[in-house]
Order: structure tokens, then sequence, then C-alpha cells
């Protein structure tokens, strides 16, 4: 089994993109099957964080043999960014949850297809 | 002030008043009184005031020029001043020297410059002597009685009027307004244009004011426009006259053209110099005022001539030398004459519409269609007579052969007009023909070389036929018509207007008593005015046997103006009532109207005497164009005819035997309508039936109308219908045609719009409407579907991505 090899191999740069790529699937998943407007936004939590990870992976000298490719501080100004663009998107999101609550009664994404074309 | 600035002041002033009066009456006319019965006063107010100027200014000029006795040879043949010379100093001279002339030198000048282009000078001139003031005296004097006069007559015109004459379509008798401020607007116009006429300085204005007297007389003629025949009337009038301006206008290039200047006299110009008029041109003084051929006249008959000289000679002025020397030679042998000719017959074309003379002369009679104040204005005493006074005016430009053909013309004129008048019933028509008679007297005068005659045939005419027209008005009022054979027997009813209708008749048929043992001729002013008249034409008779019969057609003429006059005055005033119901209902007219006539009816009596300080020959005297008081000749190779001078004819002998001529036959015109109209020894109606195809003749006017209809009107509407139906069948059908074309290009075009465009671009919106409708199944509004397609999409990509790169690798 080939492909678990990274299993046992120190800990590299891979091994962060593969944690990331697990949340950004997590997050992409839970977003498809929930069906609670909180659920759905977790899920994008999720998946933000998953490229957040990926992000400071890759700005890490450390994690890396030749540093050649690193982001330097890049990595982690966006990850910063992130963050602070999740906390806004949360706001908002919840907002949005509130006044959908107040149209349907419930916030369950699938009683509102009011943007059906 | 002097006379220089004086008289020109006090002329405009009188010229002008009349034209604010029809400037007021325009824009406040039916707002002036009730029913605009104010304007009557405004207008007569303002004519009353230019004869009172005009007066005033005759008096200045009488003043610093009295008049001195005339027919002398020997004054005329001293009165050769130098005309160039159009400054004061020349009056001053003559008061130093009063007798070395009874030709006083004419006041000239512009008063307003109108535009120059080039040579070409418009300006609003004068030219003022004592034929201009008499001219303006009369006019206004005559003008004043008739506004008066028309306040009376046009009295009903306050009211809504009836017209019964006027026939609509619908068959009721026409019902309108008004038109009492009408009528003294268009007769101020009329004042104003005439007035104008006479003062103009050049030959440029004259036009105008011919014209301008022209439309008054169209406008007063159609004054009644509902009626077909005023209306019809109005329009011949104007049509009948346009052709005689034809001939004025080539006339006035003609002068125009050679002479480089409009203006009669010399005009001085403000930098000092003096501008060479017309009549200096054609007799200047180094030629003795006599007659030659300008050398303007000559370079334009000649111009090819000198245009090779010009193109051979290189400098100007060695070229001008050479013309010069040509040009001297030239006039030797006539060169140019011609051209003379006609300039002078072109004018005189003018003159026959304007004045009715034989062939134009067949609208005057129909003009009788307008009010019976402006026949009396304008049809008999003033603008008719317009053609006469500018005759007289040119006078100086006229060759001897153009005199002739006035002669020959004002003959014929006067004999066919009487003749008709013979015939005539309706009043006004007899008198219309008694003035194309008598206008062709004064144009018979003129072309005799009688031209003091002429014009004081002018004079004393306008006033008698004035007070006949007015007293046939006053007639027509009282019976309301126009018939004779309706009336008689009025003279009981209206005395006022048959006394001064007397008046008149013995005024137009010359009474008077003819010098014998010892006694002076004594008569009333016709007596005075025909006689000279007469008396020229018998002059020239003895001079030469060629135009003897000249003489004894006026002659004729005397005896029938005698008898139709007084056949007007017997059927009209005398006998018993013919129409008993006219009769009972005739009446004296008002005040205002019998008024005037008194006042004319003294004018007809006295204004041919002789009154040592003031008469009108002595004063006509003055005027009369340098270079013609001894006779008219030409000098030439070629013979020309020759007229003797106007003074022989006042030779005691002469004249005696021509006055018993002209009383003879007067009294024979007199004695032969006493026997056939007052005693009625003969029966009218028998030599009726005695001479009916001459009678017929007569009461078809020799044809004329129904000559010019086959000659002109027929063929001129033949043409407009030929025209018409080229229109139609030609023209028309063409555009028509060519709309069809258009039509039928632009249905094609339609269906091809229709079909092809709009099926390709409705096409194409169905198909992206359809596709819209099927792509728009995807829009679910599932929030999780959207989240998984984002997914899977972006897998998709990346799988399509990889795929396609192995694919292009693996190639």
């Amino acid at each position: 089994m080939s492909f678990l090899s990274f299993l046992s191999q120190p800990v590299s740069l891979s091994h962060y993109l593969i944690v990331g790529a697990v949340l950004f699937v997590c997050g992409i998943v839970c977003m498809a099957t929930k069906r609670n407007a909180i659920g759905v936004l977790m899920g994008v939590e999720l998946v933000l964080n998953g490229a957040a990870v990926n992000f400071v992976a890759f700005s890490s000298p450390f994690l890396r043999a030749d540093s050649q490719l690193s982001l330097g501080l890049d990595g982690h100004l966006i990850t910063l960014f992130i963050i602070v663009l999740a906390a806004a998107e949360a706001a908002v999101a919840l907002a949005i949850a509130l006044c959908y609550y107040n149209t349907h009664a419930t916030i369950d994404v699938d009683e509102g297809d009011e943007l059906k074309g | 002030m002097e006379l220089a600035t004086l008289l020109p002041l006090l002329l405009l002033l009188a010229w002008l008043l009349p034209l604010a009066s029809f400037t007021l009456i325009v824009f406040a006319g039916p707002r002036l009184g009730r029913a605009g019965h104010k304007a009557g006063y405004v207008a007569t107010g303002a004519i009353g005031i230019s004869l009172f100027l005009s007066l005033l200014a005759l008096a200045c000029w009488l003043w610093h020029h009295p008049l001195t006795p005339s027919h002398h040879a020997e004054t005329h043949a001293a009165a050769s001043d130098d005309p160039a010379d159009p400054t004061h100093e020349r009056s001053e001279h003559e008061q130093s020297a009063p007798h070395t002339g009874s030709t006083a030198s004419p006041l000239t000048g512009d008063w307003y410059t109108l535009a120059e282009f080039g040579s070409l000078r418009l300006t609003i001139g004068y030219y003022i002597d004592a034929l201009t003031l008499g001219m303006f005296v009369m006019v206004s004097l005559i003008a004043t009685c008739i506004h008066v006069y028309s306040f009376g007559y046009m009295h009903e015109e306050l009211e809504d009027v009836t017209d019964p004459l006027a026939s609509p379509s619908s068959g009721k008798p026409l019902v309108r307004a008004g038109r009492f401020h009408r009528f003294f607007q268009y007769m101020s116009l009329f004042c104003f244009s005439m007035l104008g006429l006479v003062v103009a300085g050049n030959v440029a204005m004259v036009f105008v004011f011919w014209e301008l007297v022209g439309i008054c007389s169209y406008l007063l003629i159609g004054f009644y426009i509902e009626r077909k025949s005023a209306s019809t009337a109005a329009n011949k009038a104007f049509i009948v006259n346009r052709v005689g301006d034809f001939g004025m206008i080539v006339g006035l290039m003609i002068l125009f053209g050679a002479l480089g200047t409009f203006s009669f006299g010399d005009v001085a110009q403000s930098d000092g110099t003096v501008r060479k008029g017309i009549f200096s041109q054609v007799r200047p003084a180094e030629n003795e005022h006599q007659l030659i051929v300008p050398d303007g006249l000559i370079r334009m008959a000649a111009a090819s001539q000198m245009n090779s000289i010009y193109a051979s000679v290189p400098s100007n002025e060695e070229a001008e030398e050479l013309i010069g020397r040509r040009v001297a030679e030239l006039r030797k042998v006539g060169t140019g004459y011609w051209l003379l000719v006609l300039a002078g017959l072109g004018i005189f074309c003018g003159c026959v519409g304007k004045s009715a003379q034989f062939p134009l002369h067949v609208w005057l009679p129909d003009a009788m269609e307008g009010p019976t104040p402006v026949s009396a204005l304008i049809h008999a005493a003033t603008m008719v007579a317009a053609g006469v006074y500018l005759v007289g005016r040119f006078y100086p430009v006229f060759a001897p052969e153009v005199l002739l053909t006035i002669a020959c013309v004002g003959c014929i004129t006067l004999f066919v007009a009487a003749t008709i008048a013979i015939t005539a019933t309706d009043i006004k028509r007899v008198l219309a023909y008694s003035t194309v008679s008598q206008l062709g007297y004064m144009m018979f005068s003129l072309g005799l070389g009688g031209w003091a005659a002429g014009l004081f045939h002018l004079f004393t005419h306008a006033f008698f036929k004035a007070l006949l027209f007015l007293c046939s008005g006053s007639v027509i009022h009282a019976c309301h018509t126009n018939e004779m054979p309706e009336m008689g027997g009025l003279r009981k009813k209206m005395p006022w207007t048959a006394w001064t209708m007397l008046v008149g008749c013995l005024a137009i048929s010359g009474a008077g008593i003819p010098a014998m043992l010892g006694m002076k001729g004594f008569g009333l002013s016709g007596y005075y005015s025909k006689d000279s008249i007469l008396a020229q034409a018998f002059s020239v008779a003895s001079q030469s046997q060629t135009y003897g019969w000249l003489f004894y057609v006026a002659a004729g003429g005397a005896a029938i103006t005698a008898f139709y006059m007084f056949r007007l005055w017997f059927m009209t005033f005398a006998g018993s009532p013919r129409n008993q119901h006219v009769y009972d209902h005739a009446h004296e007219s008002p005040a205002s109207m019998y008024v005037p006539l008194v006042i004319l009816a003294f004018f007809a009596v006295v204004a041919g005497w002789k009154l040592p300080s003031l008469n009108l020959p002595d004063l006509l005297e003055q005027a009369r164009p340098l270079g013609t008081a001894e006779g008219i000749s030409f000098a030439g190779e070629i013979a020309h005819p020759e007229l003797p001078a106007e003074h022989r004819s006042h030779e005691e002998t002469l004249h005696r035997t021509v006055s018993w001529i002209a009383f003879g036959t007067a009294l024979t015109g007199f004695a032969i309508a006493v026997l056939f109209y007052l005693l009625r020894i003969f029966n009218p109606e028998t030599v009726r039936k005695w001479l009916a195809p001459l009678h017929a003749f007569l009461i078809h006017k020799w044809f004329f109308d129904e000559l010019y209809e086959y000659a002109f009107v027929k063929p001129t509407l033949l043409l407009s219908q030929v025209a018409a139906a080229f229109d139609r069948l030609v023209i028309d059908r063409l555009a028509d045609g060519s709309a069809r074309f258009c039509v039928t290009v632009a249905r094609l075009d339609d269906v091809i719009d229709r079909y092809v465009v709009d099926w390709a671009a409705n096409g194409i919106g169905r198909l992206t409407y359809r596709i819209g409708l099927w792509l728009r199944q995807v829009q679910t509004g599932q929030l999780r579907q959207y989240v998984v397609m984002i997914a899977v999409s972006t897998v998709a990509l990346f799988l399509l991505i990889v795929v396609c790169r192995n694919l292009m690798l693996f190639q």
C-alpha cells in the first residue's frame, strides 16, 4: 500500500496538505449534506480552514527541503485574512439565517427555493 | 427761407400727409368712431391740409416767378438759360430781369437716397416746376372735394350692407359689414401715390408711383368685390395696364442703359458736382436745347464698333478720344436715333395704358364698377390724366416721330370713344367714354406740339369731369340705377345736381362766345382749352396738308362731344319722367354732396379764364420744356417731320377761325341733341332702326372687347388649357407614375422585411429563448445542490485538464 507510505514517513509538507484536503472535503460534504443552515455554515468554516492550513503549511520554512518555494510571510497574512473573512462571513451568514427563520419559521435550507430560475 | 428749400419742404409735407392718414386708418380704421366713420375725417383732414400746403407752395412760386403774358416769340427764343444750374441763382436772376422769358427753371434735387449700386442710383427726388405745382393744387383740390362728397355718397357703408348685385352661391342677397374706413384708406393711399407721381424727380420713382396708383385703382374698382362684374373689371384694368407698363419698362431700360441716370433734371450733388439728368442730355444747352441723340444712345446703338475700338487701342484715353470722334461721325448719319424713338414709344406705351388710349382704352369704361367718387377722382380727373402728365413731363425726350404717333393715337381715341358714347345708356359709361375721348384730345394736342394746350385741357377737364361724375353719382344715389332710360325730368327733384351738371356739360362742350366785333371771346373753361387744342391742330394742318385730317377728326369729335353730353343731360334731367317709380323715390342729395358740386362747378367755369396775375396757360408756359417753344424738329440727314411752334396757334387770324369752327361744331352737336332729346322732333328710335348696323357696331363698342376676346383672351385661355392638359396628361402622370413605382418597390421591400429579415431576427430571439428556458432548469434554488455542483464541476474541470494534458503529452 504505497499510497499509505506517508504514515511511516516523518511529518512533512504533504501531511499538512493531506490534513488540509481532508478538512476541505469534510467541509464540502458537510455543506452538501446538512439541511440545517448552521451546519452548512460550519461546513463553510471547515472549507476555509482547510485552505488556511494549506497556506500556513506552504509558508513554513521548516516543512520543506528547499526554501525556494516558500511563500514567506504572505501565507500567514492570507491565513489571517481568511480568518477575518470567516468571522465576517459567519456574522453575515448568521444574520441571513435569522432573516431566513423570520420568513420560513425554520432554518432548513431545502425549504427555501425562492431563487429557483 | 429760400424758394429752393421751402418748396420741396412744403410739397414733401403735402405729399406725405395722405400717407400718414393711410397708415393711421390701416391700423386703427374700424376703431375710429362708430363703424370707423372718423376715418373719413382723418383722410379728408389730411388731403385738406395738403391742399392748403400746395396752395401755399404755388403762392410762393408765383411770388418768385410772376406770370408774364405769353405768346411772344421773342421771349421764348431768349429762354435758353443754362439748365445745368439748378441752384437758386437762376430765380434771383429772373427776379432782376423778369422778361428774359416765361420759362422758370425747375427745382430739382433728392430728398433721400434709397440705394446706390454702381452707377444705379435710386433716390426719392423731386422735380418742381409750375406744372408740378399746378398738378399738386389740382389733385389736392379735387381730392378734397371728392372726399367731402364721399361722406354723403358712402354713408351706406357705415351700416351692414345688403348688396343685391352680388350673387353668392346660396342665392340670397349678400349681407356684409360696411367698409367706410376701407374706402377712405384707399383714397388716402391714392392721394399719396398720385402726389408722389407728380412730384417725382426721376423715372424710377415715377414708375413706382405709377404702379401704386394702379394698385389703388385696382383696389377701388374692386371695392364691391363680391360683385362678379367688379372683380372682373378690376382684373381687367390691372392686366390691361400691365401691357402698357411693359412698354414703359422697355423705355426706361433704354434710357437708363444709355444715359446712366433716372433723374429728369440735373441734380446738384453734395460734393458740388452736377449729375446730368435725362433732359439735359437729350436737349443739351450747347445745342440750344434742341433735340440731339445723346452720346450714350449712340454708343449703345453702335456697341460692337465701340468694343472693337477699345480692343484695338491699348490706352484708355486714346480709345476715349477715338470713340468721341466716332460718335460725332455716327451722330451725323443718325445712328441711335431709332433707340431714342423706341425709348419715347416705350414711355408712351405706359401712358397709353394708364390714360386709356386706343388700343388699351377698354379697361376704363369697365372701371366704372367702382364707387362713383372713385370714378370721379381716379378714373376721370387724376390717375388717368397721369399718362398725359407723363407725356408732358417727358416731352423733351420725344422725337418728332414719337409725337406724331402720340397725335395719331390720341386722334383715333378721341373719335372712337366719342362715337361709342353716343349709344351708351349707362350714365357713368357715357362719362367714361367721354373721359377716354377727352384724354385722346390731350394726347392729340401734345402730339401735335401743343404742349401747353394739352396740359391746359388736362386741368380744365379734371375740374369739369370730376364735376360731371359727382353729379352722375348724385343721380345714381337718388335713383339707385345707372340707366338713363329709367330717368327723366329729374331737374325738378334735384335742382342743385341738375344745374351744376349743366355747367359741366357746357364746360366740356366748350361753350363760349368766340371773339367778334372787337370783343374778346368769352366762355367756360372747356372753351379755352379745347380751342387752343384745335388751334394747334389747325396750325399743323395749315403747315402740312398731310396732317390735315387730324384737325377735321378733332373738330368732328367736338361736335360729337356736345351731342352726347347734352343727350345725357336731356335724358336725365329734362322732359317727363320715364319711370314713375324711380322718379317718385328720387330726392336731392345732402349738402355734403352738393356743396362740392358747386365748388367744382365754379372751377369748371373759371379754370380757363385769363386773369392777369393767375391763369393756367401762363403758369404752364413757365414749365414749358426748354427748346420746345419753337416747335419740334430734328436736324439730321433724313427728313424728320416738323411741328410748328405753339405760339403760332395763338395768332389772331388763325385763332379766330378756329374759334368759330369749334363754336360751329359744338353748336351743331348741341342742336342735334336738342332736336332729338329735348324737343323730340326726331325720334331716336326711328334713326336707330334706319342705321341698325351702325347702332349695333357702336353699342358693341366697335367690337373691341369681342376682338380682344378672340385675339388675346381666348388664345390665352386655349394656351392655358393646353398647358393644363400637358400638366395633367404628362407631368401629373409622370409624377403619379413615379409615385406608384415607389409604392410598388416599397411593397416588395415590405415583403422582404417581413419574411426574411424579420424571420431571421425572430428566429434568433426564439432560439435564445428556448435555450434560456432549458438552462433555467439547472437553477433549482436548492443551496445544497449548488454546493455539490460546484464541487463536482471543480473536480471535473481538474480531471478534464489532467486528461487533456496527458493526451497532449502522449500524443
